[in-house]
């Protein structure tokens, strides 16, 4: 495997091979040094288009405590400002030599283009609406630990369905693990066509069926578009609350919450709450999925015919 | 209402090719005699002194013409100029083409088309047509001087690129058509439902995560523009129909006497929106967009039935680095003139002879002459050979740009000879000539 660009790149054998490399990772945040040498002098590259927390420091983390050195480039205050292209900006960083660039956009597509104009290996961070693989593979590792398998699992995700690319790799991956998916929002944030991927529910009257509740960020600009005509009206329908969680399903969220209104703060704070799990995941599952790309891969060269430029 | 630049009158015999032409009946091996530009024989054994092609086992055609193509001069020759387009149009077996006049500026004044036709005198290697905007400037607002753009010679109007989105103001443009005639073409797409689509709207958007741009975009303002039309007793031509919905409008308001007409584009024929999920190449975004299976064989059941009177390509010309980019920034519109019949005859899906009648209809409807193989008619014709399969490339294209949906397929059908008002404008290379 040269790239992970989608959840679609990966079968159940592939992503139970990666979820398993990162439990044993897990042993190495428990030492006083927290380092293994595994990808001593490899170069990874984080480049993010859009704004991100924890997973860019969490890619920083993972390549960092697999000794490979790491160089972060945001958008702000850089070349893209003064109008360059991404395929000027991927082939100028491609003259460092990173072994593999980390990719976060706004653009649909644009990690699988990146993967076409460079010779390292790429990792989807998050392209647009369309896919966050990681983030994915880190759900599925964090329902593996708390449930020990995904096989039969009834998972509801509910929300913003249409703007958001957790739900769309997480659809793709908990359906190969063996779960049964239903997503649940609003009509207007539901994509049409969607059926033909999952269950699709409008109101969260079938929720107690659910094993798990994958709560997913109401963001506060979707009111200007009018897919929902009032946060109010959102949290009143939608909201998971201490009322309509009970007390066998495991809550998720991929960070970070709005308090009041997908989630209401008892079920953030209430033990079945795995949030902080995920994040806790984020580590060890990025370390698992730039092993896999890097360990065993010679340093690539690059292609006579690709022009890099100065 | 045509210009080009005169190419010398073809003194030609073609030899033995099997002579299609629906229109004319003829559906057999002929020699065709060539002599000053004009058809002067039609026959068998034909004995000619001068030029003769060998047209054995190869097809002639009356040439095609295309009621919407996009050359975009004035103002973005580096996508297209009027010389790389129309060379484009003849390799494609095209013998005339109508131009958009979405252009900067836009083709909205006298002074403008009549500039444009000085220059499609010096450079444009097959006839071309223009069209004028029906606004000023594309905005919506307010009406050209369609009088006056009529008497410098525009073929009729059209926003192509943007709908006529006030109904009151399509309502006066097709009043104002009484006094000033001409054909009013429209780009049909209600903006408050396309919105930031970039897609059809169905299952692979919902995959790709990709905002869509649903089918009653177009057949909503299809059905309201042909009201309109129908209450104002105007003619309207409805370009690039992509959707089922849409050919059950225009069903409807030709059933209604509706004085309307209509054309699909060759990828709308061949291609779908699953495409995209092989590959998100932006070569595949236009406007209207790919759409279904279903969709796709809604506009071939209309070209048979005739509710689709024609096909079109909608050639649209992008420059390399715009393309480039990801999907969702990249331009609307897909290149089309060189493939259009070899992407509709490998498709498979129209008879032969309906495929050659559908890509010449188009100029009827705009008030062009139709190109038929007749003695004593100027010589409008194309040889092809049916059997030829090449790859679409890359690059390599007669066009200025590169930004072709069918690159990287095989299709089958060759363009050979293109012989556009009585002059040769293209032969390929390897043309046996004996």
């Amino acid at each position: 495997m040269r790239h992970l660009l989608s959840i679609e790149d990966l079968d159940r054998a592939a992503i139970e091979r990666i979820l398993d490399r990162a439990k044993t990772f897990t042993e190495v945040s428990e030492r006083e040094i927290k380092k293994v040498p595994a990808l001593r002098g490899r170069r990874v590259l984080n480049l993010f288009y859009e704004a991100s927390t924890r997973t860019r420091s969490s890619f920083e983390l993972a390549a960092k405590s697999l000794s490979a050195d790491v160089i972060n480039f945001a958008s702000s205050g850089s070349s893209v400002e003064k109008g360059e292209s991404l395929k000027d900006t991927v082939q100028t960083l491609s003259a460092y030599r990173p072994d593999l660039i980390v990719i976060r956009t706004p653009h649909v597509g644009a990690a699988a283009l990146v993967a076409g104009w460079t010779t390292a290996g790429v990792v989807n961070a998050g392209d647009g609406k369309h896919e966050h693989p990681t983030q994915a593979l880190l759900d599925v590792y964090t329902l593996r630990e708390r449930l020990g398998s995904l096989d039969g699992l009834n998972i509801w995700i509910v929300g913003d369905v249409l703007h958001s690319r957790v739900a769309r790799s997480n659809i793709l991956a908990f359906t190969k693990m063996g779960a049964k998916v239903t997503v649940c929002g609003p009509p207007t944030l539901i994509p049409r066509g969607m059926d033909a991927l999952c269950d699709v529910a409008y109101t969260l009257d079938d929720l107690p069926s659910a094993d798990v509740v994958y709560a997913l960020r109401m963001q506060n600009e979707r009111m200007s578009d009018s897919f929902v005509p009032s946060l109010r009206e959102y949290a009143a329908q939608y909201q998971i609350d201490g009322r309509r969680l009970n007390a066998r399903q495991v809550l998720m969220h991929p960070g970070p919450v709005n308090r009041g209104v997908e989630l209401a703060a008892e079920v953030i704070d209430s033990p079945q709450a795995v949030i902080g799990q995920q994040v806790e995941a984020g580590v060890v599952v990025r370390m698992a999925v730039i092993y896999e790309l890097l360990a065993g891969r010679n340093a690539p060269q690059p292609a006579i015919s690709t022009p890099i430029p100065a | 209402m045509l210009d080009h630049r005169p190419t010398a009158p073809a003194d030609v015999l073609i030899r033995g090719a099997h002579v299609l032409d629906p229109r004319t009946g003829l559906d057999a091996r002929l020699d065709v005699l060539i002599r000053g530009g004009e058809i002067a024989e039609i026959g068998s054994g034909l004995q000619f002194d001068g030029d003769v092609v060998d047209g054995t086992g190869k097809h002639l055609f009356p040439g095609f013409v295309d009621p919407h193509v996009h050359l975009r001069v004035p103002g973005q020759e580096h996508k297209e100029d009027l010389e790389s387009g129309t060379r484009s149009a003849a390799a494609g077996g095209f013998v005339a083409v109508v131009a958009m006049p979405n252009t900067t500026p836009t083709v909205d004044s006298a002074p403008v088309l009549r500039s444009l036709r000085d220059a499609a005198r010096r450079e444009a290697r097959v006839p071309v047509g223009f069209m004028a905007s029906v606004t000023l400037g594309l905005d919506g607002d307010a009406l050209t001087e369609m009088a006056e753009l009529r008497d410098a010679g525009a073929l009729g109007f059209t926003d192509d690129g943007k709908p006529v989105y006030r109904a009151g103001i399509l309502r006066k443009a097709l009043q104002y058509q009484k006094l000033a005639g001409g054909i009013i073409a429209l780009h049909e797409e209600d903006p408050t439902l396309s919105g930031k689509g970039v897609m059809h709207e169905g299952e692979v958007s919902a995959r790709l995560g990709l905002t869509g741009i649903p089918s009653i975009s177009e057949s909503t303002l299809i059905a309201r523009d042909a009201a309109i039309a129908g209450y104002e007793g105007g003619r309207i031509h409805i370009q690039h129909l992509s959707a089922r919905e849409s050919v059950e409008a225009i069903a409807d308001a030709k059933a209604r006497g509706v004085r309307i007409t209509c054309e699909a584009s060759p990828h709308h024929l061949t291609l779908t929106d699953a495409e995209l999920l092989r590959r998100l190449d932006t070569r595949l975004k236009m406007n209207p967009p790919l759409r279904t299976e279903d969709d796709r064989q809604a506009l071939i059941e209309g070209l048979k039935s005739g509710v689709i009177d024609c096909i079109a390509t909608d050639h649209a010309p992008h420059a390399r680095e715009e393309k480039e980019v990801p999907f969702e920034e990249a331009p609307m519109g897909t290149t089309g003139l060189e493939t259009a019949f070899a992407a509709v005859y490998t498709a498979d899906v129209l008879p032969l002879a309906l495929v050659v009648e559908k890509l010449s209809a188009g100029a009827e409807l705009m008030g062009l002459p139709t190109p038929r193989i007749e003695v004593g008619r100027p010589a409008d014709v194309v040889l092809i050979d049916l059997e030829a399969e090449w790859e679409v490339g890359e690059a390599g294209y007669e066009s200025r740009s590169e930004n072709c949906c069918f690159a990287g397929r095989r299709l089958r059908g060759k363009v050979l000879t293109t012989i556009a008002a009585g002059g040769i404008v293209y032969r390929e290379r390897k043309l046996s000539v004996v």
